[in-house]
């Protein structure tokens, strides 16, 4: 099987050590993660992990059966690129005098989308939003002018499909058997 | 959503609740191991547990507590207990050093599914991460080899941390859990109350059975002119015997067995057919790969089972009866899954499906049992050796015993004799290492079995290396004057990886050869009796003496140094690549 790009939500109790737990299922089979965001639902005391990996899908659903085992696990899911509405955040820092020199930076910054954040006497920080190849894109663009530091967030995603943790949770109840 | 978040972890029950005001964490411990009615512990203290031994002098005639040796020994003879009783095993350490001695033990309930309960020690809280004495994480150490794990750094935590341990340990698929306590949680005091828990809401240990999956099964059976079933510890666990053997005579399917599904099914059915794996029987593992239906209840595709997938029941539909999703198609492809108890899912498929036999299909297994017979069986009964052959003692104790006793094994070569040789006839009495292959397993393990189970026989078979792994735990047998029948096959080798060494590796024997002390001074010198069995003819008479001995004993049993186990599916190959010689 082919590998692709998959797009994992995991829907946890917020309790210390999860991070942990959920990670080994990856390093164990030697799966790398691409990235991995977590943080509050809409619902209090549910965590969401974002974790995006490479990898064919049989092996994909497998490790997600291996997650969602977990105890304080209460779903996971996972997506192709199509399925998730999904968006990343770069933050690239910059010279000054990049800015004083001429207005070519300027001009990118507009083009790409981008924004000022903090403007300081030696640096500044611009800010854009966008997937993975957009925010590179940036990062090319302004690598002439020079880069001082350069970090990219991990996915967060949004699921199309309509149907809600709830009702998972409540098809799961139904099936099962707690004795 | 909201009652998603309301929802609390614990119901209240009917049943009574365990209260008692004003005690201390450590009170709280033993209240709630009794709560959940836990008669036994087995353990070792050290400073960060102290708390605990302290509350637990006070409750010495409701839980009893055996001393250990070694950590080791305590999670293995948990292990034992649990399996014989078929509920959670406790054992108890300090931090540091006392909890990662328990890793061992945890990492083979875990990968055998067995519930055990592991309470360790920690420094106080104000000291965690200070890399304090005795201070090791075992919340990040034990954490891929637990179910669960969690660390109480408050009294009042306990109860609930207690409840849900058992909780999960004992539900769905069984397995190992761990609690660790910090000593400030020990001291503090609380008003104890103690409720069951009956419930998570992020847990499904079990579905309810899917008709819709076992009308898909019942006919793929029904329509099956070669069906063979596969059955491994999962009927143990969910206490299926009785299911599976009406499931059997019903269908008229044959039946053979994993290393750890043995006991759940008689060897002497006249369905069963045999022993699964790598030194399993000769027919089920070539039939594998002829049968058209395959049904596999509680089991899940073990590599020692399969050998190489890629040519492992290719022909075969295959219906897999789990009760843990995350098995369906780890291994191998299924057509039909039913993720369910095996219990409930026995009674489902037996309804439905139609009274069958298959006299033809059944024969073709008896004619490879013949094969087996001649080529392997016959020379390993009636060798022509000067010295006795580990296959002829087993025999013998199965004859002796009429397979009803409490078997414990090792790991090596005695363990692969016994679990071929030996004829079990009654439920719950196989208890050996079978996903971790855990050398030192036995002796405690055997312990733990006699503790929870007195009433039965249980002999300990054990090879010359894995015995002096855990020995030093024939202390516990003294001290608490424990029942256990011990038998050491002697071939004065580490007589598998010799085996191997000799077929994979040119003879090139590279640290096999074991120099051993006496082992009956050994034994001896910890009050047991003790014979050395040299001869053929004394073997049956000390046998006798053994298993008639009301109290704990110990045979030595000189043994062919070089014999080989056969079948044998090589690793890597196919299971239809096994080889009688
Ligand atoms: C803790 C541990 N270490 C190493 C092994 C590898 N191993 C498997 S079988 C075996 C030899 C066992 O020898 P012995 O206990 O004398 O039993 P025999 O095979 O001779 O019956 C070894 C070393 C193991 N299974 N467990």
């Amino acid at each position: 099987m082919e590998n692709k790009r998959f797009t994992i939500s995991v829907f946890t109790e917020n309790t210390i050590g999860l991070l942990h737990r959920v990670t080994t299922v990856f390093t164990r089979r030697k799966i790398n993660i691409e990235s991995l965001t977590v943080s509050e639902t809409e619902t209090q005391g549910v965590s969401r992990f974002t974790i995006v990996v490479n990898g064919a899908e049989d092996k994909v659903l497998q490790v997600s059966k291996q997650i969602e085992k977990q105890v304080e696990v209460l779903k996971c899911f996972f997506y192709e690129d199509e399925q998730v509405v999904y968006q990343e955040l770069a933050l690239y820092k910059m010279p000054t005098k990049a800015f004083a020199r001429s207005e070519a930076v300027e001009d990118i910054i507009r083009e790409s989308n981008a924004r000022v954040l903090a403007i300081e006497p030696e640096f500044i920080v611009i800010e854009k939003t966008g997937r993975e190849h957009e925010t590179q894109a940036l990062f090319e663009k302004l690598k002439p002018f020079g880069i001082l530091s350069f970090v990219r967030s991990g996915r967060v995603a949004i699921a199309k499909p309509m149907k809600r943790l709830q009702t998972h949770l409540e098809e799961l109840e139904s099936i099962s058997l707690f004795e | 959503m909201e009652t998603l978040v309301q929802e609390v972890m614990t119901k209240k029950k009917e049943a009574h609740v365990s209260q008692k005001l004003n005690v201390t964490g450590a009170e709280a411990l033993i209240l709630s191991l009794l709560a959940e009615g836990v008669d036994s512990i087995f353990g070792y203290p050290g400073g960060a547990i102290m708390p605990v031994y302290d509350a637990l002098y006070d409750y010495q005639e409701q839980l009893k507590h055996y001393l250990v040796r070694h950590e080791q020994g305590a999670i293995h003879a948990a292990q034992g207990y649990a399996r014989v009783q078929g509920r959670a095993g406790v054992a108890l350490a300090t931090s540091g050093p006392g909890a990662t001695n328990l890793i061992t033990g945890i990492a083979d309930a875990m990968i055998d599914s067995t519930p055990v309960v592991c309470i360790t020690g920690q420094v106080f809280r104000h000291l965690l991460g200070s890399d304090a004495f005795q201070e090791v994480d075992v919340i990040s150490v034990s954490l891929p080899i637990t179910k669960w794990n969690f660390q109480v750094t408050k009294a009042e935590e306990i109860p609930a941390a207690i409840a849900k341990a058992f909780y999960i340990a004992q539900s769905g698929r069984p397995g190992p859990v761990l609690i660790d306590i910090t000593k400030n949680a020990q001291n503090e005091r609380f008003d104890f109350e103690y409720q069951k828990c009956t419930k998570i809401r992020s847990y499904f240990p079990r579905r309810k059975v899917d008709a819709n999956a076992i009308d898909a099964a019942v006919e793929l059976i029904n329509s099956a002119k070669k069906p063979f079933m596969l059955v491994g510890q999962g009927v143990t666990l969910s206490k299926a015997e009785e299911e599976l053997k009406a499931f059997a005579e019903k269908s008229g399917i044959p039946v053979a067995s994993t290393l750890l599904g043995l006991s759940a099914f008689s060897t002497k059915h006249p369905l069963y057919v045999g022993y699964l794996g790598m030194h399993g029987n000769y027919g089920p593992n070539i039939k594998t790969n002829e049968c058209d239906v395959l049904i596999a209840v509680g089991m899940r595709f073990d590599d020692r089972v399969t050998g190489d997938l890629k040519s492992y029941a290719k022909q075969a539909k295959v219906i897999h009866v789990e009760i843990d999703p995350a098995e369906i198609d780890k291994n191998v492809k299924t057509t039909v899954a039913v993720v369910a108890d095996a219990k409930e899912a026995l009674v489902a498929l037996t309804e439905k499906i139609e009274k069958k036999s298959y006299p033809e299909w059944l024969q073709e297994f008896a004619d490879a049992d013949r094969l087996e017979y001649e080529k392997v069986i016959s020379k390993d009964f009636a060798p022509n050796t000067e010295k006795i052959k580990m296959a002829e003692v087993i025999k013998m104790l199965s004859d002796k015993t009429q397979g009803t006793s409490i078997i414990v094994t090792d790991v090596g070569q005695h363990q692969m004799t016994t679990t071929r040789y030996y004829q079990f006839t009654e439920k719950d009495s196989n208890i050996t290492s079978g996903g971790a292959g855990t050398m030192g397993f036995c002796l405690p393990a055997a312990i733990g079995a006699k503790v929870g189970r007195p009433d039965r026989q249980v002999v300990a078979i054990i090879g010359d290396g894995g015995f002096q792994m855990t020995m030093q735990e024939l202390g516990v047998i003294m001290q608490y004057g424990i029942a256990v029948k011990v038998i050491i096959l002697n071939n004065n080798f580490l007589g598998m990886v010799r085996q191997w060494q000799q077929m994979f590796f040119d003879n090139r024997y590279s640290s096999v050869d074991m120099h051993n002390p006496d082992f009956i001074k050994l034994a001896e010198a910890f009050g047991i009796k003790a014979q050395k069995v040299e001869k053929r003819e004394d073997l049956g008479s000390a046998l006798d003496t053994m298993l008639d001995s009301p109290e704990a004993y110990f045979l030595e049993i000189c043994v062919e140094k070089e014999t080989n186990v056969f079948p044998m599916v090589p690793a890597g190959a196919g299971v239809g690549g096994i080889r009688l010689e």
